[in-house]
């Protein structure tokens, strides 16, 4: 087992999880940008898989991160990732859950999180983007990814209908012999 | 938020009696039933069908979740996890929301693994990654709608989005120096 590569994804995933406001969707350009740029674990087609693996499955998001370390370093590569993501900012959490309920105001937290989910907002749809380029090759992917996005802000539905539909459609594109669909 | 404070000053005061096993099933339920994320899920088993908090005692603890790093929905499971049995209530809840999807992932992941040369599932692959793309896309559209953000929070949103998305610049210094100009001009207009 190689140690320096689980001590890499320990400090990849621990670092993001302290400033992942917004949630694991919110850190996706990061965990893109490091795992494919940076530190070249997969390429862009593997990152978009994963993630969709990821959405696939049912959970929170963060599971994302998880699905990496396994890819990346099989179960210990799973721990450590998933750990290394959700250990950081429980404790915040556990130390705000005891002391900024009783501590600050009402007011306080309603003004800081005026303040902070706009800008996790931009990083989901940054997340979305980066996403969307990694995963779009064709012209029949990107009208999945857009009818996908219609579906979530226009209906209350669960959004793995949208997921079972974009597997579908592209399935039978396949079988049915529409061009351009991969590269 | 009065109801809240009555019941924020520590597990002892809580008049409802929830143990670590209970924790641990309620979400064990809440992750396997989250798909496509597990926020509504998770309010429906802890305001409905369990009744371990009422809504604005949720609300409450969802409120200082989103103001925190780290998954919302873990945040939020830790706290109440705490609230009830303390750090042993925390560390089941946690448990119990990733411990089935992980399995599933992990399934997933392998059958993914092994059939993955395979052109028909390469499609279905692809046609998938593509949704979820567009799923997330379509969320951050979703929540900035309802938010109906004034000029200033629109101003960061995009900012955040242009230098993350579109100039891939490393998240954390855009996090940090985007949240530190936001909080303190926040601050600056709350004291003129």
């Amino acid at each position: 087992m190689n140690h320096n590569l689980l001590w890499r994804v320990a400090v990849t995933f621990a670092s993001l999880s302290v400033v992942a406001v917004g949630g694991a969707n919110a850190v996706i350009p990061d965990i893109h940008r490091q795992v494919v740029n940076v530190l070249g674990w997969m390429d862009d087609a593997t990152f978009a898989n994963l993630f969709a693996l990821s959405q696939a499955a049912p959970g929170p998001n963060v599971l994302i991160v998880s699905i990496i370390g396994w890819h990346v370093s099989g179960w210990a590569g799973l721990a450590v990732a998933t750990l290394a993501m959700i250990v950081p900012s429980g404790i915040l959490a556990f130390a705000a859950g005891r002391l900024l309920t009783r501590l600050a105001d009402a007011s306080l937290i309603a003004m800081i999180k005026a303040c902070l989910v706009p800008i996790a907002i931009g990083l989901v749809l940054a997340g979305g983007f980066v996403t969307a380029r990694a995963a779009d090759h064709s012209l029949l992917t990107v009208v999945i990814t857009a009818g996908a996005a219609i579906f979530v802000v226009l209906t209350e539905k669960n959004p793995i209908w949208a997921l079972g539909a974009g597997t579908i459609i592209s399935m039978l594109a396949f079988w049915i012999g529409v061009p351009h669909l991969h590269p | 938020m009065q109801s809240y404070q009555a019941s924020s000053t520590g597990p002892s005061r809580l008049t409802r009696n929830v143990g670590v096993k209970e924790l641990f099933l309620g979400f064990l339920k809440i992750g396997l039933m989250g798909f496509g994320g597990v926020g509504p899920v998770s309010r429906h088993v802890i305001v409905e069908d369990r009744r371990w908090l009422s809504e604005q005692e949720y609300a409450s603890v969802l409120g200082i979740g989103q103001i925190l790093p780290g998954a919302n929905t873990v945040n939020a499971a830790v706290m109440i996890g705490d609230r009830f049995r303390g750090i042993r209530g925390a560390l089941a809840s946690a448990a119990g929301l990733m411990a089935i999807p992980i399995l599933i992932l992990v399934i997933l992941a392998s059958a993914y693994a092994h059939f993955a040369a395979s052109p028909h599932i390469q499609a279905a692959i692809a046609g998938s990654a593509a949704a979820s793309a567009g799923l997330v896309i379509g969320t951050a559209i979703k929540m900035a709608r309802r938010l109906k953000p004034t000029r200033v929070a629109l101003m960061f949103g995009l900012l955040a989005f242009a230098c993350v998305g579109l100039l891939q610049f490393p998240l954390v210094p855009v996090v940090v120096t985007l949240a530190v100009l936001s909080i303190g001009l926040a601050f600056s207009r709350r004291l003129a």
